[in-house]
């Protein structure tokens, strides 16, 4: 039985039809290491394009927002006269049913569904990641935390939202509570199930018998196993909050109507689609161009975190 | 073998898993996985153990590294009784008995490269420096025999034996004086097998390293037991040691296992099959001696009294009321003499 050992240490099988000279990858190429010099940002553009446009585009769109004083013009303003004009060079967008120009409310706008759509995704996936963590790998905790996550799933968002609003003064930040609170149990559900899965692990058993503490554990061989599943749901998160955000608006529970966001622009519009489409359209294509561009970052993310695809850029 | 105090110790040791069905997950009924186990592992010995699957001896690996608890029974690593031990107070014996899994392809971690695969435990006990990290996994990667500049590969980017020397690396890296070796080639290409296995004995030559040898191929135990023991449904049905057992198992059941292993040479004839049915449910085991129902042996008194494991005149423990009877019994049949060469062995 006790044979002569072969050489083990010849090149590794080949493990998809990439022909062999492209896995020669330098060390530590996906890492945040390639973009310290001029050389390696352009390597990392080429290598993720994915992640550069949908980060571009969702920085184009703060940017815009954030300006969006310096240029957009009067957003509040009615002039009955003007009202459901086609976008012209005057009014790009044109005007909706009260007159108000479109494209200053669709710049305005985007300040309020941007810090929407975002708060409410960070804290949804950050919230979901720390309870379904706990809950995934302590059997102590699990069965109390997912009792009380169910409590809070079955309870509806605009409810709750009413509920705060009339409690308090309002405004964004009791709007993003409102909508986190329901959102954070299906992250919470999500890792938890993720957890459960990794938990198991022949890996982690090793890191249990290498000394390995539970520290470590969690974050090095099962926080990033949660991360591809929580990115997907983090970009439909996003998505949702933003449209949410217009429901409230619409029965007052949310922001002031006259104060626009993507959201309750849509709503009050949509009445006068079929006579003036820009109306909706405006915001609407502004709301599909950013969950794109938060699907191209998520995806690119998920991506970046696979040492499998890693290597094959 | 060495006469100082033996790197494992276990004790009486026992697992019970619930089985638990319907909406108040109650329990139904017990598994009983590993029933009253006792054995030791001397420094630098292989003890091998054998039995079919389900016999419960993956099950028991895991007890010894408490990765599962146990249920019962005593675990002592040299000499110091750890079944007790919380989280923090285990630690210091993790270093002292590691694990080499089956699947070389789940054991490692996807995400991270070879170098902090194989060094991971020992960054557990003491901060490593960038560059002495890379330092001590080159070395260990060296003494499995990968090439330093496997170094930031990824386990994907290895072959499955290549993974397995990685697995074994990390073993390796907190010195321990105990390896339990969980079927460590079944996953393995029968050419790499041997490979693996040559490696695994070079080590015990060079480190003193003592193995809990967990195999269902007697081919493979063959090569590097010291000691076997052979399990059935949880208990040990013969502890003995290898040339013992392969010249002359007295276990009807380990003579069936010797019989029904493939010899590679068609020139010698099989031996009869001797046992035929199933593993009885280990839910529901057999009262008595759980291998009655299969055993061309059985009297009366294995269908309700359990044998315990008797000391044969070779010094091999054999539980079984025909071939090892104890005082108890009326013995039918007297035990196979041994030969002395056996004796001496042991």
């Amino acid at each position: 039985m006790r044979r002569a050992s072969s050489p083990m240490s010849a090149a590794p099988r080949n493990p998809s039809n990439v022909p062999a000279i492209l896995l020669q990858g330098e060390p530590g190429s996906l890492d945040g290491r390639a973009l310290r010099s001029r050389r390696g940002l352009r390597r990392f553009v080429r290598r993720h394009p994915t992640i550069c446009l949908g980060a571009g585009i969702i920085a184009v769109m703060i940017g815009l927002a954030l300006a969006a004083p310096l240029f957009a013009g009067d957003a509040l303003s009615m002039d009955p006269s003007r009202r459901l004009q086609a976008p012209s060079a005057a009014l790009w967008f044109g005007t909706d049913n009260l007159g108000r120009d479109v494209f200053a409310r669709t710049v305005f706008g985007a300040r309020v569904s941007l810090l929407v759509g975002f708060s409410v995704a960070i804290g949804a996936v950050l919230g979901g990641l720390i309870i379904g963590l706990v809950a995934g790998y302590s059997r102590r905790f699990d069965g109390a935390v997912m009792r009380v996550m169910d409590g809070l799933m079955a309870m509806p968002s605009i409810l709750l939202a009413i509920a705060l609003v009339s409690l308090t003064h309002g405004g964004v930040g009791v709007v993003i509570v409102a909508i986190v609170v329901p959102e954070v149990p299906r992250a919470v559900r999500l890792v938890r199930s993720v957890v459960l899965g990794a938990r198991e692990q022949p890996y982690v058993e090793a890191a249990v018998a290498g000394g390995a503490r539970t520290g470590t554990i969690l974050v090095r061989h099962i926080l990033p196993s949660t991360i591809a599943p929580l990115v997907v749901q983090a970009t439909y998160v996003c998505a949702n909050a933003i449209l949410t955000e217009a429901g409230l608006s619409f029965l007052g529970a949310g922001i002031p109507p006259e104060i626009p966001s993507w959201g309750n622009m849509i709503s009050s519009s949509r009445l006068f689609l079929g006579i003036a489409p820009w109306t909706v359209f405006a915001p609407g294509i502004c709301l599909t161009v950013v969950v794109l561009a938060v699907n191209l970052l998520g995806d690119g993310m998920r991506d970046l975190l696979d040492p499998r695809l890693a290597r094959k850029f | 073998m060495n006469s100082a105090v033996p790197v494992l110790a276990v004790e009486a040791l026992e697992k019970r898993f619930a089985v638990r069905r319907g909406f108040f997950r109650r329990g139904i009924a017990e598994v009983h996985a590993v029933n009253g186990v006792s054995f030791t592992v001397a420094q630098g010995e292989t003890l091998c153990i054998v039995g079919e699957s389900g016999c419960g001896k993956s099950t028991l690996g895991k007890l010894v590294l408490r990765l599962i608890e146990p249920s019962g029974g005593r675990i002592l690593v040299e000499g110091q009784d750890v079944t007790r031990l919380d989280a923090a107070a285990m630690r210091p014996w993790r270093r002292r008995v590691q694990m080499v899994f089956q699947d070389p392809y789940a054991s490692l971690n996807p995400r991270l490269s070879a170098e902090k695969i194989v060094v991971e435990p020992v960054g557990n006990f003491r901060h490593l420096g960038r560059a002495e990290r890379r330092e001590r996994a080159a070395q260990l990667l060296a003494r499995v025999g990968l090439r330093s500049d496997a170094l930031d590969r990824f386990p994907f980017e290895f072959s499955g034996g290549q993974r397995q020397r990685l697995a074994i690396a990390r073993a390796l890296s907190l010195q321990p004086a105990l390896i339990v070796a969980d079927e460590p080639v079944s996953a393995l290409d029968v050419s790499v097998q041997a490979q693996v296995l040559n490696l695994l004995l070079d080590l015990q030559e060079e480190y003193g390293l003592a193995y809990l040898f967990i195999s269902h191929d007697l081919g493979v135990v063959e090569h590097v037991a010291h000691r076997i023991a052979v399990m059935y449904l949880g208990r040990i049905v013969e502890l003995a040691t290898r040339d013992a057992l392969f010249a002359a198992p007295t276990h009807p059941y380990s003579e069936a296992l010797l019989a029904a292993a493939p010899i590679p040479d068609p020139r010698i004839p099989r031996l009869a099959a001797s046992v035929q049915g199933e593993v009885p449910s280990p839910i529901d085991p057999p009262a008595g001696c759980a291998f009655h129902p299969r055993c061309p042996l059985a009297v009366a008194r294995c269908r309700s009294e359990i044998p315990a494991l008797a000391p044969l005149p070779d010094g091999s423990l054999v539980a079984c009321h025909v071939r090892a009877p104890t005082s108890a019994s009326a013995g039918c049949c007297p035990a196979r003499p041994r030969s002395s060469a056996a004796e001496a062995a042991l």
